[in-house]
């Protein structure tokens, strides 16, 4: 029993980062239609900023806690610049284009993004310096450490502040009338330029808190280390239903409870012939699966195809 | 079809040209022929995600997983593997396993067909973005299925791959050893390259007449207008997979290729990259136009090897940062963009010159 | 015996009842008008009698035998093809293509015959090209026969549709406002288009907005008005009848 209360609680920690994650996707998605491919990537920036954000404050004697307070708004600052740059320069001009034109550019600026990290902080993986306590919290038989309970609060707090801005403020609902109609929004004086932006640079926000959450759970970051949770969390976006906001963190934790309680268990389901690194190709199994059965997702509208 | 007929001598000429150029080459060294017959492979794989993407509009992005497949069929048909790993193979085939050419090329083929037409059937209804995303995922479980399958039963040896592959032989000829004419030598490098482009001047035929067929229409359809395509009576469902099918069977037969040249495989050869590099090819060469395709395919294949001359220099600018391998995945990205941006036709388009005039099938 | 016989069909979209119990009976070699105000139901009714949509329950017979329309591509196999309203032409392939596409369920050469090149494929080619050019003058866009699809102008564009759908041998031709846009002597131009290819042996189902053109094109018209029918007949009857005036003018 303790076992799977740890699975329990591993998921629900991996399930946080995935909503980070896939929040970012489903935005994006719902207002230009588009999967922006690079958006693991911006992940793996965020938990590079920080790193060197905390390297340069190595010798400043701070306690660990405030060092990391610094680069987390830092690195969110660098990748919000970043995505709002990229977008401008590569997503906007395809705006009109046919759909396999921003599907290329955006390859191209996954790969780039990739490229450029291993050329600034060279390709091997590097350790993620651990700013916290790693003493683990006994809850009395799973064990729970400072940081994976940090992620939980984190990613509780980060979702409040996006239900706020969206639901009760006005560019929150400049974002939503976009979302459901942007030339109808835009005749009711809708920026959609502003809006898209807006989308993107909080989406990168979020996904550069998800990337040093990673780093700092997982220990150490690598330029490669932004496609499998982008690719995971983008399944956990279609799974709640894309362009869904609640649907997004619904489908994440999900994907994060299946993946923990699934590596947990499945080399003793299968009798070993399926082992744990089977675990990976879940996610795409399960993207499958729900692109095939249910593509409007757990919580999406079922829209009637109109001619 | 007039137009080319009278353009028939330009071909001879360029055939006679790309047989010997190797001959040429030799002298440089053995490398440079052997990017060659590299790059053939690559004009291959090109060649069979042009039908998928080009023609029919459908964006594959794990399409190493039909070359993995035909490699690793050659592998274990004419390796040592299977024979040292199970004790029926060894009992049942005393001399080992070591698969034809005419056994290979065709298995091959059917092999990374059926993959395709697998692969086709659940992502029939998805359109772009999912389809390309569920592609990328397809390859990946392949990749990941060729690292794992060693335990229980050591099917693919893992991360160490399969080695001590035979070379491919035509007619007792193996290509591994050089061929001696008179005094005159021809490396076994220009043997395989030869063969290539032999199976390249096949295919390009092949999908020349497909394109100009009541099928190629079909697809052109479909990729221009699904929904119209299919109100034309055009059974759209199945014509796709017979274009995912098709096109991975290109890639099945290169990837045979591959594992003979090589006389090694492991799943290191798969990546994602390679699916990627693949659909840069064709974009940037020109969707869905043959001369296009073959160029971006040349061009992106040559690429790194011509970068192993400026990129020392880069490397030692930079300390040691960039090198040849980085900056090509720099280059394929930043061309990837640049493309779409500046030039999303690709830089050698079909199409007639006069505006308004199209394309003739 | 009609044509094609619609029963009782209706289609419901969430919470919207976009069609409820509408009949529909089109004559061999009639031209059959439907008409209504905008929203009344007109093209989600062609999109149930083309396939796109499945009604929620009602019946539909083509030449007297039980048809179901599930499969839009099997529709056309049964011989109903459809133009647009918004011209979906394959916009850059040529005028020629576009129409040899229509071929497509008209000709058999497959994979094999592609690649080898067959004496059968060589010969159903040409035959192809023929058939596609004659289409084209039939129309009147000849001269444009490789031109891309979308250099051509409007109204030509309206025109290669319906020699695309003319491509498929249909024997009722669905027409989807192919009047919209048009000036007056074009209107003339397709109309007598439509008169030619009634007198060819076709049946012609359209929906049209210009009440002038339908009323002096169409044997019979059906009316419709938020999902239902509510008038059916001769065009001076329809035109006379009370409710289509209330329902065009509203109340």
């Amino acid at each position: 029993m303790d076992t799977f209360l740890q699975q329990i609680i591993n998921g629900l920690v991996l399930g946080s980062m995935y909503a980070l994650v896939a929040l970012g996707y489903t935005m994006v998605y719902g207002i230009v239609n588009l999967i922006n491919f690079a958006h693991g990537e911006v992940l793996m920036i965020g938990a590079m900023v920080a790193m060197s954000v905390i390297a340069l404050l190595a010798d400043a004697s701070l306690p660990g806690w405030l060092i990391l307070l610094i680069a987390i708004p830092v690195s969110m600052l660098v990748c919000s610049s970043l995505n709002f740059s990229i977008e401008k320069l590569a997503y906007k001009p395809l705006r009109q284009a046919p759909r396999l034109a921003p599907l290329i550019t955006a390859m191209g600026v996954s790969l780039l993004l990739q490229t450029l990290a291993m050329v600034i902080w060279k390709p091997n993986p590097k350790p993620f310096p651990q700013l916290l306590p790693i003493d683990p919290l006994d809850l009395g038989g799973p064990v729970i450490t400072v940081t994976q309970l940090l992620i939980l609060l984190v990613t509780a707090l980060m979702l409040l502040m996006l239900m706020v801005l969206v639901n009760h403020t006005r560019l929150g609902r400049a974002m939503r009338a976009t979302a459901e109609n942007p030339r109808v929004a835009a005749l009711m004086g809708v920026n959609p330029d502003r809006v898209i932006s807006a989308t993107f640079v909080i989406g990168a926000a979020l996904a550069a808190v998800a990337g040093i959450m990673w780093a700092a759970n997982y220990g150490t970051v690598q330029h490669a280390m932004g496609f499998l949770p982008g690719l995971k969390a983008f399944t956990a976006a279609v799974l709640g239903g894309i362009g869904n906001l609640p649907g997004a963190v619904v489908g994440a934790l999900l994907l994060g409870l299946v993946e923990a309680i699934g590596a947990g268990y499945l080399g003793d389901l299968t009798g070993g012939v399926l082992g744990s690194h089977y675990a990976d190709i879940f996610a795409f199994a399960a993207l499958i699966l729900v692109l095939t059965l249910r593509p409007s997702g757990l919580l999406g509208e079922r829209v009637a195809d109109r001619a | 079809m007039k137009s080319l007929a009278y353009r028939w001598p330009i071909f001879l000429a360029l055939a006679f040209a790309l047989l010997i150029l190797p001959i040429g080459m030799q002298e440089l060294g053995a490398g440079w022929v052997r990017i060659l017959a590299l790059a053939m492979l690559y004009i291959l794989l090109a060649l069979g995600l042009n039908i998928v993407v080009g023609y029919a509009g459908l964006l594959d992005l794990g399409f190493v997983a039909f070359y993995a497949v035909g490699a690793y069929l050659y592998a274990l048909m004419a390796s040592p593997h299977l024979f040292e790993t199970f004790a029926a193979v060894s009992q049942g085939f005393p001399q080992g396993l070591h698969a034809p050419i005419w056994l290979v090329i065709p298995l091959a083929a059917a092999l990374a067909a059926l993959a395709g037409a697998l692969l086709g059937l659940p992502v029939l209804k998805l359109r772009g973005d999912y389809l390309a995303i569920v592609t990328l995922g397809f390859g990946e479980i392949i990749r990941v299925f060729l690292n794992n399958l060693e335990h229980p039963v050591n099917i693919t040896n893992g991360p160490r791959g399969l080695d001590r592959i035979d070379p491919m032989s035509l007619w007792g000829l193996s290509l591994s050893k050089p061929l001696m004419l008179g005094d005159f030598k021809i490396a076994s490098v220009t043997l395989y390259y030869w063969l290539f482009l032999a199976l390249v001047v096949l295919s390009v035929l092949l999908c020349y007449r497909l394109e100009h067929s009541r099928i190629g229409r079909a697809w052109m359809a479909i990729r221009e207008d699904e929904l119209a395509a299919r109100a034309m009576g055009i059974n759209t469902r199945d014509m796709k997979l017979l274009a995912f099918a098709l096109g991975a069977s290109f890639g099945g037969v290169a990837g045979a290729m591959f594992a003979a040249f090589q006389g090694f495989v492991s799943p290191e050869s798969f990546s994602l990259m390679e699916s990627i590099m693949v659909v840069a090819m064709v974009v940037l060469g020109g969707i869905g136009h043959l001369p296009g395709v073959i160029l971006g395919a040349l061009l992106l294949a040559a690429l790194p090897e011509v970068l192993r001359y400026i990129a020392g220099d880069i490397q030692n600018l930079t300390g040691g940062r960039i090198d040849a391998a980085i900056l090509r995945q720099l280059l394929i990205a930043l061309a990837m963009i640049g493309i779409m941006l500046l030039r999303p036709q690709g830089l050698w388009p079909g199409g007639l010159a006069q505006p308004g005039l199209a394309r003739r099938t | 015996m009609s044509l094609l016989e619609v029963n009782q069909v209706s289609k419901r979209f969430g919470g919207l009842q976009a069609l409820a119990d509408v009949d529909l009976r089109i004559e061999v070699g009639a031209i059959h008008g439907l008409i209504g105000p905008n929203g009344a139901g007109k093209t989600t009714l062609f999109n149930l009698i083309t396939g796109l949509y499945t009604p929620d329950s009602g019946q539909f017979s083509l030449d007297g035998k039980r048809y179901r329309p599930q499969a839009v591509h099997e529709v056309t196999k049964a011989g109903i093809a459809r133009t647009f309203q918004n011209i979906r032409l394959f916009k850059d392939m040529s005028a020629l293509d576009n129409v040899l596409v229509g071929r497509h369920i008209r000709s058999q050469a497959g994979v094999w015959d592609a690649i080898w090149r067959s004496r059968r494929f060589k010969r159903e080619e040409k035959a192809l090209r023929e058939q596609a050019l004659a289409l084209l003058d039939y129309v009147g866009i000849e001269s444009y026969a490789w031109h891309r699809a979308n250099s051509l102008s409007y109204g030509d564009q309206r025109r290669l549709e319906i020699a695309r759908a003319l491509a498929t041998e249909p024997r009722l031709l669905a027409l989807d406002e192919p009047a919209a846009g048009m000036n007056a002597s074009e209107k003339k131009v397709l109309r007598d288009l439509i008169e030619r290819i009634r007198a060819d042996g076709r049946s012609i189902l359209l929906i049209e907005h210009d009440v002038k053109l339908v009323a002096g094109l169409c044997d019979r018209i059906t009316v419709l008005d938020n999902g239902r029918v509510i008038a059916e007949g001769t065009p001076d009857a329809v035109q006379r009848d009370r409710r289509v005036i209330e329902a065009y003018l509203g109340a």
